[in-house]
């Protein structure tokens, strides 16, 4: 079936530059999550002919496909998928992260919702692939209703024999469970997502020796994968890895959701080629352009933990290109060279009434409530930005604090256990860089007149140094 | 770069070397050794909180990250650039790792010193510190926290923080023996930890999330297991304290003698620490052969009798039935006669396991001058629960056996058996209250004279007509052998209270005084006797046994922590 003979809801037609693959069938008309309308429209026969290839010969097509991780730190799937020990005795379990919870993404939810067999294919395929015969989908607390219909689709899929005992004829068993997080960001990143499955505090693990390929769920190998990554799994399948790879640019292959919020006239998901559209055309084609009268100010590209750019910046890069930011190409690299990352797809774009004091006080505070608190620098540095950011938004703060903001914030990059460090401490890093000025024109100086004149009482009065 | 291979001397595998480089200077240290144990063993120390070589690694505090790099992979064809010594050059990597779960690798380098190790090292400092409520002067860990230690080398000199401190629970009641200050914590896990993997009893956890993390007891639990105050000295800060020690002392004052707990048969290892005449409290001392790093709460708390309003400070005399206070050379004197009168048939004596060994040689040696056969001690036992207790609960029935040559108990039903059919007509008892051991007050008024060694007043001393004041575990130096048949040593942490007497200066008196021989000057003097008449106790001085003690004795006992450690140890989870 083409992708043209395919009808979507009234409003929602994708946008010509859309190249749509995983939401094929989001806001489709007359689609449905049954089974037997995924059936209809060839649903499961990639699973089919997956269960007849070699596993090896699946991992090598989603290696020759390109397909990086789309949940945020782009790493090659098939790579990730060949760092399971060759030796290996012990049970490998797949892990499908479905808990999306990067501020400004919304795209596994609609397939979830929408498409849910989709992703069970992907997974069964997967799973079949690095040879997990027990899965789970951790699926984020504030989505009650893809669980229950993603219950629905394993049901039904156990009921035609496409998961449980000898699939397809084929030998193989495989089973899924859902498991529901309670609210927390921190259960989406990988590690701390396996103790929680465990029943634990998800406190992520030391990497090393806790590289989940190896040593990850109940201490086996455990290949931890985003819900759009899985679902590109299918479509490499039913392409091949090569086909697939002509899709997007070199490096940065297939397609990927972008999912726009902001201050555009029609924010939304997009499934583009990666690397095929601009932020430009995203913005000004895709979205309809800025509110009217209002002017681009900053956009974060790649959800809330990617690094803030400023509309007028210039970016310089390696090979010798120089992008303004309407002509960064939406992919992984060149979003990396203009010191930012794609990251989950999130673009946030803010016009010139957005105060940027503001925005980065709402990102310090989401963070400050998500540390986990396991480890030091992000346990206290995350909520001590998030009080000097507050007293920056509200006036009371001395421009000195500006600065301490970006001392704090070089004090947790690197330094954390996990990766939450660096998303806790490069909005902060960012906005300070790039919007120095303004953040400081909100402080007061005198503030800064009466620290000082305090220390140097205490100074001289011999208690400080 | 070759990797060489060494032959472990306590095993038959070899162990591959590997170089590494530590701030400049290259070693070479065993394949899978921690960064952080191979910077220690060079000197260059590694500061750290969550990190405890027997307790698994989370890397949480991030006290130890230090600046680590490899030689870089060299480009396909070409030959890696050298240094002076020959090894390739480094490539450092800009991103810090923790010293405590990393293992070295061969050509790895380390600088524990530099830019960027001591930036982290200020920078977790200044984080912990900022919501700690600072309140040293009236905290009991002030003097032996690592906050304080670590601020002085790494700290800033002031704030930056111009925010309010996070407000947590203080004062928390979290078991009977615990108190827990949750403004202190540093969230470094070690008390969950040990909770969970050394004593089975996971009560506590963590609540809340980021910088509102608050450690806590589990809904409807208590830290209440036998091993909890292991979590007080476990603890690099002042959020977990001992209800038994706070308030009590400062720390800088209290002076800390290395002895053993005689609390069981295992003969922990210890500290105890103690201010002029008192005791103040005691911990447990590293012994990888007994006792780890740990010890039950029973032995560690069994101190206060030493500092007890019931010691006996005086030699007493009765005298028409009420007890006076006499001069020692008339209490021995009086016990003597007694003894001098009487037929040896007609003298029992029971001394007691909690003796050292020099004590029941000098009890052996009476007995053999008077030809005395009735001699035994009272056994005691039923404490093993599988961690350190053993079922022994003398802490030297192997002395008894070894030197007095009888099975603790073996003759003291017949030796009570007499004492009740009238035939003993002179008792010395040592270290015992009789009374609990099957006599009543009736058996012994059928006895003509009885003298007792003792610490504290007990119904025995009151039907005694000599007694005779001795010296605590605290007081005393001397050896004993524990359950796994190691000779250890008690040390003299404090005097003794009035006029008491060490056990065996009251028992050479008495030798002196009943049968005229002797020459013993110091209790050195009476192991060395010891030493020349027991084989096993052959080339060992009291002085040569050291603080860690010297094993003796085969026995079949093991020690379950120590087995479940050895467990951890091999699958790598702990240093050990």
């Amino acid at each position: 079936m083409s992708v043209e003979s395919v009808q979507y809801l009234p409003g929602k037609q994708p946008h010509a530059r859309e190249r749509r693959l995983t939401f094929r069938n989001v806001d489709r008309a007359g689609f449905d999550p049954s089974i037997e309308c995924y059936l209809r429209d060839g649903g499961y026969e990639q699973l089919h002919k997956a269960v007849t290839m070699e596993r090896q010969a699946i991992i090598n097509e989603v290696k020759a496909s390109g397909l990086r991780g789309r949940g945020g730190a782009g790493f090659p799937t098939g790579v990730k998928w060949g760092f399971i020990p060759p030796t290996n005795t012990k049970p490998v379990y797949l892990i499908c992260n479905a808990d999306e919870s990067e501020p400004g993404t919304f795209k596994d939810r609609y397939i979830m919702h929408q498409d849910p067999h989709q992703l069970v294919e992907g997974m069964v395929i997967s799973c079949f692939a690095v040879k997990a015969s027990l899965a789970y989908i951790y699926i984020r607390e504030e989505f009650p209703e893809a669980a229950k219909i993603l219950e629905k689709a394993l049901d039904e899929a156990r009921a035609k024999n496409f998961l449980g005992k000898n699939i397809l004829g084929s030998g193989y068993d495989l089973e899924i469970y859902i498991h529901r997080g309670a609210g927390a960001y921190i259960c989406g990143e990988e590690t701390g997502l396996i103790e929680s499955l465990e029943g634990k505090r998800p406190y992520p693990r030391i990497k090393p020796p806790y590289f989940p390929a190896a040593l990850g769920l109940y201490m086996c190998p455990t290949i931890v994968n985003n819900v759009e990554s899985l679902c590109h799994v299918k479509h490499i399948i039913a392409m091949g890895g090569a086909e697939y790879a002509k899709l997007g640019t070199p490096n940065n292959t297939g397609t990927r959701i972008l999912c726009v919020s902001g201050d555009v006239q029609r924010p939304g998901y997009f499934e583009v080629e990666v690397g095929k559209v601009t932020m430009g055309e995203v913005i000004n084609d895709m979205c309809g352009g800025m509110k009217s009268g209002r002017t681009l100010k900053a956009i974060i590209p790649g959800g809330s933990s990617a690094k803030v750019l400023r509309a007028d910046e210039k970016f310089k890069l390696k090979d010798g290109r120089e992008l303004g930011i309407m002509d960064i190409p939406m992919d992984f690299d060149t979003m990396a060279a203009c010191g930012s990352m794609a990251g989950s797809g999130g673009v946030i774009i803010m016009d010139d009434s957005r105060s940027m004091s503001w925005v980065l006080n709402n990102l310090n505070a989401f963070y400050a409530h998500e540390s986990c608190g396991q480890c030091t620098p992000c346990r206290e540095g995350s909520l001590w930005m998030k009080k000097i950011s507050d007293r920056i938004v509200a006036g009371n703060a001395s421009p000195s604090d500006v600065d301490e903001l970006e001392r704090l914030a070089n004090n947790i990059e690197g330094r954390t256990i996990c990766a939450f460090g660096e998303a806790c401490s490069w909005p902060t890093q960012s906005f300070v860089q790039k919007f120095r000025e303004e953040m400081k024109a909100g402080t007061k100086s005198e503030i800064e007149d009466r620290i000082v004149a305090g220390e140097t009482e205490l100074a001289a009065a011999g208690l400080v140094g | 770069m070759s990797t060489t291979t060494v032959t472990d001397t306590n095993s038959t595998t070899a162990v591959a070397m590997v170089n590494v480089q530590i701030n400049g200077t290259w070693h070479k240290f065993p394949k899978g050794t921690r960064m952080i144990e191979a910077c220690r063993q060079v000197e260059a120390q590694v500061p750290h909180y969550c990190y405890h070589p027997k307790l698994s690694s989370p890397g949480n505090c991030r006290m130890c990250l230090v600046e680590m790099g490899m030689p870089p992979r060299p480009a396909a064809g070409t030959e890696p650039e050298k240094d002076a010594h020959g090894f390739a050059k480094i490539g450092w990597s800009p991103r810090p790792v923790i010293a405590c779960a990393n293992t070295v690798a061969d050509g790895m380098g380390i600088r524990t010193e530099g830019k960027l190790s001591e930036e982290c090292r200020r920078g977790v400092m200044e984080l912990l510190l900022i919501n700690h409520p600072l309140d040293c002067p009236i905290c009991d860990q002030a003097g032996e926290c690592r906050l304080q230690e670590f601020s002085v080398e790494h700290g800033n000199g002031e704030s930056r923080f111009r925010e309010e401190k996070v407000k947590k629970p203080k004062n928390v009641d979290i078991g009977p023996r615990i108190r827990l200050d949750d403004e202190r914590c540093i969230m470094c896990s070690r008390c969950v930890r040990f909770t969970a993997e050394i004593a089975d009893d996971p009560v506590l956890g963590f609540t809340e999330r980021g910088s509102h993390t608050t450690l806590a007891v589990h809904p409807g639990k208590r830290l209440e297991n036998n091993y909890s105050l292991n979590t007080v000295d476990i603890c690099p800060v002042g959020a977990l304290t001992a209800n038994d020690f706070r308030f009590q002392m400062r720390v800088w004052f209290l002076k800390e003698t290395k002895s053993i707990c005689t609390k069981c048969g295992r003969g922990c290892n210890t500290e105890i620490g103690s201010r002029e005449k008192e005791v103040f409290r005691q911990s447990p001392r590293e012994n990888n052969d007994v006792n780890s790093t740990w010890m039950c709460d029973q032995g560690r708390l069994d101190f206060h009798f030493v500092n007890s309003e019931y010691r006996l400070t005086q030699p007493l005399i009765k005298v028409d039935g009420k007890h006076f206070a006499a001069a020692w050379k008339e209490a021995i004197t009086k016990t003597a006669d007694a003894l001098n009168s009487a037929k040896p048939e007609e003298i029992a004596i029971i001394a007691s396991a909690r003796m050292t060994n020099e004590e029941l040689y000098l009890v052996k040696s009476l007995a053999r001058s008077l030809k005395v056969d009735q001699l035994d001690v009272v056994p005691r036992t039923g404490g093993a629960d599988n961690y350190l207790r053993a079922d022994d609960l003398n802490p030297n029935s192997n002395g008894v056996r070894t030197i007095l040559g009888i099975e603790p108990g073996s003759k003291l039903p017949q030796i009570i058996e007499n004492i009740r059919g009238g035939n003993v007509k002179v008792l010395l008892v040592f270290g015992e209250n009789v009374m609990k051991a099957g006599l009543d007050a009736a058996d012994l008024q059928k006895v003509n004279f009885i003298a007792q060694s003792h610490i504290l007043a007990n119904s025995t001393a009151e039907q005694s007509h000599v007694v005779l004041p001795s010296s605590s575990y605290a007081e005393k130096r001397g050896s004993m052998i524990n359950v796994t048949g190691r000779l250890q040593r008690l040390n003299q942490a404090i005097e003794s209270p009035g006029e008491a007497h060490d056990t065996w200066e009251i028992l050479r008196d008495l030798i002196l005084a009943a049968t005229g021989s002797n020459g013993l000057h110091s209790v050195d003097d009476v192991f060395k006797q010891l030493a020349g008449e027991f084989e096993i106790f052959r080339g060992i001085t009291l002085r040569g046994i050291g603080d860690q003690g010297i094993p003796i004795l085969q026995t079949n006992e093991s020690v379950p922590i120590l087995v479940r450690e050895a467990e951890r140890k091999k699958q790598g989870i702990i240093v050990g």
